[in-house]
């Protein structure tokens, strides 16, 4: 048996999506700048690409920007409202401690060059209300970068109620929406977003490609400079296949999209009040306000990757926020920016689900999940210390 | 390639010498809770032989297969040859670790040095106290 929960992490390309990427290999091969018939057909297929993402987003195809991927719309957005900012002399800009690190760390390097960055608390659910923002929000702040949801502990923020708050002080609102395309609604007009990213990987579209919706007005800076696709602003010929595949496969996401979020959260549900029964453990996130695949939990006494080792040799792939999975010595900065102390952070676990899991899928995680905690419970010193009352429980 | 050799998945699925030893003779405890691994081991001493070795884990994989080798690499050893026993060859009889893990065998080294020392300092047994690290530094890991 193997069971794939690790779709925050990427998801498997759809059939339909797959269907849309083929005939660009080897038929519809042009270049779309080419002006012979090969290449305009080409271009006919990015047009419709451009269309169709327009059409899900609610704003014009003249918005739409492809890129590689999440990160690149990320530092593009962030790095083109600094700039912006800077020409008015505002260099003030309002995030939160938990974003992706394709936030994070574009904003650490704007701190460099003199920018004031501001993290706004998370909290122990880990979200921020429109009045943070708000309070956040002052004459020289040249945007709000806020994410639609938390890519590990799932947490929904309110976009919409932010949007509006940087609309009425006229500062410009970017949003990752990396985690949320796809599996929420999202209305740029109707949520008052003037930049958005999202990557064709996380809705069962392929990799490497992604999107940067700029309002109209919105002057972006080039990261990469060349040739004139993408209105002079993303230089390099279009990855057709990979640009029609993603297309393909939002549309696809948001044509189910409530369906799949009721059948989703169903089961992700149900695998939240199984893992509850696990004595000292806690769900990590916002309870209520959450993606629909999203489980994340701390289980106290035991680590992270030894677990992810041992339920993958059970079939089920999982990941953890655990320092020894992050490549560093720190455990993830969104456990630790809700307050989870690292002791209890390194024993973190997320399974994220889509629509192909099923109800089978989740009772054979939660018939093994147990058993590997306990397991590695009964071999952690930090565990017999806890029970044996020499240490307190956190969880 | 896997992220780890079969060597280590061999000793972190089926660990050797996991557990306690009631009556030890010396126990060691090294790591904390913070940075993520804790590794406690106990040893059995008669006559200057380790007849017996347990350790308790909390960890990562590599973590827990190099608290695994280590039990079997001075198992049935002197003390000396214990305490000969470093971090490179814990990593050298693993086949290789990934370089973000070799703290894990300095963890390892470090508890069964602890593990003597705690045997020397009860029997009262004279030692140079610069053969033992000082394992409440970090910085040992940090730096390897």
């Amino acid at each position: 048996m193997m069971i794939y929960a690790d779709n925050a992490a990427t998801t498997r390309v759809s059939d339909t999506a797959l269907a849309a990427m083929l005939p660009c290999f080897q038929e519809q091969y042009g270049n779309p700048s080419s002006l012979h018939s090969v290449g305009q057909r080409a271009a006919e297929i990015l047009t419709a690409a451009r269309e169709t993402v327009a059409e899900v987003l609610n704003c014009s195809p003249k918005e739409i920007y492809f890129t590689s991927g999440g990160s690149e719309a990320d530092n593009q957005a962030i790095l083109s409202a600094a700039l912006l900012g800077a020409k008015k002399g505002k260099k003030h800009i309002i995030s939160t401690a938990f974003e992706h690190h394709a936030v994070l760390h574009t904003l650490q390097k704007l701190e460099k060059e003199g920018y004031e960055v501001e993290l706004l608390p998370v909290g122990s659910t880990g979200t921020v209300t429109a009045e943070q923002v708000k309070a956040a929000i002052r004459p020289d702040t040249a945007l709000v970068t806020i994410m639609y949801a938390n890519n590990e502990i799932g947490s929904v923020l309110p976009i919409a109620e932010i949007g509006a708050v940087c609309k009425e002080a006229g500062v410009l609102f970017h949003t990752d929406a990396v985690q949320a395309a796809g599996h929420l609604h999202i209305d740029v007009k109707a949520q008052n977003i003037d930049m958005l990213s999202l990557s064709g990987h996380k809705f069962h579209g392929p990799k490497g490609v992604g999107v940067l919706y700029a309002r109209l007005g919105v002057r972006l800076a080039n990261l990469i400079e060349g040739g004139a696709q993408e209105k002079g602003k993303r230089a390099g010929t279009e990855n057709i296949p990979a640009i029609a595949g993603m297309a393909a496969a939002l549309k696809e996401a948001a044509d189910h999209i409530d369906e799949n979020a009721a059948k989703v959260s169903a089961l992700r549900d149900k695998l939240i009040d199984g893992l509850l029964k696990i004595p000292h453990s806690a769900l990590n996130g916002d309870p209520v306000n959450r993606l629909p695949g999203n489980v994340n939990f701390c289980f106290e006494g035991i680590e992270g990757e030894s677990l992810l080792l041992l339920l993958d040799a059970k079939g089920i792939c999982a990941s953890s926020g655990s320092a020894c999975t992050s490549g560093s010595l720190d455990p993830s900065h969104v456990l630790l920016a809700i307050g989870r102390p690292h002791e209890v952070a390194h024993g973190s676990l997320r399974l994220s689900l889509c629509e192909d899991n099923t109800e089978e899928e989740v009772d054979y995680i939660l018939e093994e999940t147990p058993k590997i905690v306990e397991y590695l419970r009964n071999m952690s010193p930090m565990w017999k210390d806890l029970i044996a009352g020499k240490r307190q429980f956190i969880l | 390639m896997a992220l780890y050799t079969e060597t280590v998945m061999d000793h972190f699925m089926h660990p050797r010498n996991v557990g306690s030893i009631e009556e030890a003779d010396g126990v060691g405890e090294v790591g904390n809770a913070v940075c993520g691994d804790i590794m406690k081991m106990y040893l059995k001493i008669e006559n200057n032989v380790i007849t017996d070795v347990k350790f308790e884990t909390f960890g990562c994989g590599s973590a827990i297969a190099s608290s695994s080798i280590a039990t079997e690499m001075i198992l049935g050893k002197t003390i000396e040859e214990a305490l000969a026993v470093t971090n490179k060859q814990v990593v050298e009889a693993l086949g290789g670790l990934p370089a973000h893990k070799l703290h894990c065998s300095v963890l390892a080294e470090e508890a069964v040095k602890a593990a003597v020392k705690n045997y020397y300092d009860r029997e009262g047994i004279e030692y140079d106290h610069s053969q033992f690290p000082d394992t409440e530094d970090c910085d040992s890991c940090r730096f390897v």
